[in-house]
């Protein structure tokens, strides 16, 4: 049956129509209207999907919307309102990441994960916190490159 | 396409790099759509100017990431005088009429051709309408026209200083007339050769660019869709409870080889087809990859079709001091793009409209309107931004797979692959065999050079006009020797067709990744027999002069070639000319528990003018790692009549942990730009494969390393 979930995205609180069991990236896409974050997998392998769920890199295609709770779920286009999301975004123009750019939202929320987590992250924490994120176009060494900018202006 | 005289060898390089659209009649000039509300001037379908002085191109081609946006926004802003930024771009609708490449007669974006098909088009029809604006101009102030010029979205008249924007010209240039062969600039660039910030790139860092799949219409529903696993089989039956049973779940859909559940959203659609086991009926059921290996290998022992034919090669052979043969097998590879397959479509009233990211969206309209049985008119293609496209998207049976749904549907739909169903479901590069022989003379040197290349007749279905010819697929065909010169060569062409309904297609680097796979690795055996080094070896069998010679060289140099190396390193070299563009790559490897790792790529390309720099360094990192990923793993696998992979874990990608340190130098040229957005891709394996041999002594002949060489990350 179905069940009018809550559920909370970049702080605004909305009725979803949908079955518990619904993963959470389909909700925000379609239901709640929010395509910034996208599609890859759908089995947790490639990271296209990554939202925070309180503050936590979690990959919502695989994630039952009724696993968050009251957590607040933050995703693309609410990061830009967070100082380190708004580093991240700046240096990802800076270093000019971006290809086809269809991965990069999730790795955008993947980057403010860790610099949340560890504000001067070196190659080897940037490569194990970022190798769950595939990128097509190869823009790996671009990505951290603007990791370690972003680190840089100390906003972490 | 008369008086297009085709030099197969060297087609794409000369004839897409060429700056003949002008000459072949390419229609970027006909007449401007319907003038969209608020566009006073459109003086062509590439551009528009409004009232408000708003400059809009629309870009003919597809952005996949390639930055076609960015390189259009510049040529316009170069013959404008304006920024970039200035200049907005849309994407063109599917119609390949008003936008069909120069050279390859349709609206395609491939063959890393959409800035040669721009670079002479674009800036004409942005300098037409700089001449219109300034005419304009000069009719009003009763001036001479000579002695007006643009400067910041205004006509100047350089002695009066008097000024006019843009949008206030608009109207008055709208009526003036359209010059035939308007100058461009061509020298003293202000914008070309800068690296301008890439247009599309905010709007894909905040998560607000739309790709296909974020297409949002009232109404609309959302399937998920499942076609026959089993190659060239059929739908039987399939019982649709268990779907309609879910909730959010509205309908069952079915096509003769496909099964679809429709819902409220894609959770409860993709969920809904989990549900129900469909019965599929007929196909290969017993096929398996080593039949299409064996069936390659037969076509080896084959006479094929002659592409190239220089000297006496029989009589070069019987005279040799040496010779030299081995058989290559390149596997199946599928594109694995980010963004899965989909398409929005709504048909209704005998119309039919569809949202979509495609690199032949003319094309795509053409064959939805036959499938569906429409006038091309009553179809429309609205284009998005692509997720990566590599030659899958230059095939549109999923759009037309898509139509064939929607029409069961009310309301717009839109159909999304999943990852396994693209995997699954691919249009493949499929197996590709070569035979190499080559006659050596006393020194080691070839005289010789004879490849065989067993593949699949993709042009004959892709673009026979331009590219089959007398039973020879010109791309496959293409690079087939390399750069180099060799006073005898021949090579034919076998056929080698795929099993009905086994889709296979272009993938990124096309005849030239399996061609300078094999050339270059060739080339490191032969340098290996003579005892010589392999950039000696080569630089020997290159023109003199010419640009892949001071490529070589060049590359030598950046990579430091013959540099002590720490123990259990070793490089390994592959050049390439391609695209337009000439190439070349050192891949340093290190060998450790007889496992490869790729630690450094130092790339060198010539590209002509770099129209943007950043662009093209992008290009060629992403080129190099896709290239890596085929090299290292990549191997799509046929058992029992299906596809055995499905999803990243048994179709890996290389990821940021195993991505070598990449370093690319742009040779300073005045050339005509040439492509580069699979130059990268083409050269990776060569260079990989031979640094491998120069750690082991062993060559390779077939693609990707062995699994017991490659750690899986
Ligand atoms: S779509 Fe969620 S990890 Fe790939
Ligand atoms: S930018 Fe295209 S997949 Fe990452």
């Amino acid at each position: 049956m179905e069940d009018a979930v809550k559920l909370k995205v970049n702080d605004k609180i909305h009725e979803i129509d949908a079955e518990p069991d619904t993963p959470l990236l389909w909700v925000l896409r379609d239901i709640v209207g929010l395509t910034g974050t996208k599609f890859g997998c759908g089995a947790a392998l490639c990271g296209a999907c990554t939202v925070h769920v309180d503050h936590e890199p979690r990959r919502s295609c695989v994630l039952p919307v009724s696993a968050v709770g009251n957590a607040n779920v933050l995703t693309i286009e609410g990061v830009g309102a967070t100082p380190i999301g708004k580093a991240v975004q700046d240096a990802w123009l800076q270093t000019e990441v971006v290809q086809c750019g269809y991965c990069q939202t999730g790795q955008i929320m993947q980057a403010v994960a860790l610099l949340t987590a560890n504000p001067a992250p070196d190659d080897g924490a940037i490569d194990r916190a970022m190798s769950g994120n595939i990128c097509r176009c190869g823009t790996y060494p671009r990505i951290r490159a603007a990791i370690h900018a972003a680190a840089k202006q100390g906003v972490a | 396409m008369a008086g297009l005289t085709i030099d197969r060898r060297g087609f794409m390089a000369v004839c897409l790099a060429g700056s003949g659209g002008l000459a072949l009649g390419f229609p970027l000039f006909a007449p401007g759509e319907a003038l969209a509300a608020g566009t006073a001037f459109r003086p062509n379908a590439i551009l528009a100017i409004g009232n408000d002085g708003a400059i809009t191109a629309t870009v003919p081609y597809a952005e996949m990431g390639q930055g076609a946006m960015t390189s259009i926004a510049m040529l316009v802003a170069e013959e404008l005088e304006v920024t970039p930024g200035a200049v907005r771009t849309m994407l063109a609708p599917g119609d390949n009429r008003l936008y069909a490449h120069p050279v390859l007669g349709e609206q395609i974006t491939g063959g890393s051709a959409s800035l040669r098909g721009s670079w002479g088009p674009i800036r004409k029809a942005a300098a037409a309408a700089r001449v219109m604006l300034i005419e304009a101009a000069a009719r009003q102030w009763r001036v001479n026209a000579g002695d007006c010029a643009l400067e910041d979205g205004q006509v100047v008249h350089l002695p009066s200083k008097r000024r006019a924007s843009f949008g206030a010209l608009a109207l008055a240039a709208s009526t003036m007339p359209v010059p035939s062969d308007p100058p461009v600039r061509t020298s003293g660039f202000r914008v070309i050769g800068t690296s301008a910030p890439r247009v599309d790139a905010a709007a894909k860092v905040d998560g607000s660019a739309l790709f296909g799949l974020d297409v949002r219409l009232p109404g609309m529903v959302y399937a998920a869709v499942q076609a026959c696993p089993v190659i060239g089989g059929k739908l039987g039956s399939v019982d649709a409870k268990p779907a309609l049973a879910v909730s959010g779940v509205t309908q069952l859909v079915t096509l003769s080889n496909a099964v679809a559940v429709v819902g409220r959203h894609t959770g409860a659609a993709r969920k809904g087809l989990a549900m129900i086991e469909p019965h599929w009926e007929g196909g290969s059921s017993t096929l398996s990859t080593a039949d299409l290996v064996s069936k390659a290998d037969a076509a080896l022992d084959r006479k094929g079709a002659t592409a190239y034919a220089k000297g006496d090669v029989a009589k070069a052979f019987a005279e040799a001091a040496g010779r030299f043969e081995a058989d290559y097998r390149m596997p199946m590879l599928a594109h694995a793009a980010m963004e899965p397959l989909n398409c929005t479509v709504e048909v209704r009233d005998g119309a039919c409209e569809i949202w979509v990211g495609s690199q032949v969206p003319g094309r795509a309209r053409i064959e939805v309107a036959k499938a569906l049985g429409l006038g091309e008119d009553r179809v429309k293609v609205n284009s998005y931004l692509i997720g990566g496209g590599f030659g899958r998207r230059l095939q549109s049976e999923w759009i037309v797979q898509a139509a064939m749904i929607a029409r069961q549907v009310k309301g717009p739909v839109k159909v999304v692959w999943s990852r396994e169903e693209d995997t699954r479901q691919d249009a493949y590069r499929y197996h590709n065999h070569s035979r190499v022989k080559v006659a050596l003379d006393a020194q080691g040197h070839p005289v010789a050079f004879d490849h065989r290349i067993v593949a699949p007749p993709i042009m004959l279905w892709f673009l026979p006009s331009l590219l089959w010819k007398d039973g020879v697929d010109i791309d496959a065909t293409n690079a087939a020797s390399g750069p180099y010169e060799f006073p005898n060569l021949l090579v034919d062409y076998v056929r080698d067709d795929p099993p009905d309904g086994l889709l296979v297609g272009n993938w990124r680097g096309v005849g030239e990744t399996r061609n300078g796979f094999v050339v270059e690795t060739v080339m490191d055996q032969l340098a290996a027999k003579a005892g010589a080094d392999p950039v000696d070896y080569r630089r020997r069998l290159l023109p003199p002069h010419s640009r892949i010679r001071a490529l070589l060289d060049r590359l030598a140099a950046e990579s430091r070639w013959g540099s002590p190396l720490p123990p259990g390193t070793t490089r390994g070299i592959a050049i390439q000319s391609g695209f337009g563009s000439h190439m070349g790559l050192v891949a340093q490897v290190r060998m450790a528990d007889g496992k490869v790792r790729v630690e450094r790529m130092t790339a060198v390309i010539d590209c002509g003018i770099a129209v943007n720099p950043n662009v093209v360094k992008q290009q060629i990192e992403g080129g190099l790692l896709f290239g890596l990923t085929a090299t290292l793993y990549s191997n799509i696998t046929i058992r029992d009549g299906r596809v055995v992979e499905s999803n990243f874990h048994d179709n890996p990608v290389v990821r940021m942990v195993n991505t070598p340190k990449i370093d690319v130098i742009i040779i300073d040229s005045k050339e005509e730009p040439g492509g580069v957005g699979e130059p990268g891709t083409s050269i990776v394996a060569p260079a990989i494969v031979n640094a491998v041999f120069a750690a082991t002594g062993k060559p390779l002949h077939q693609l990707p390393l062995p699994p017991s060489m490659v750690e899986r990350v």
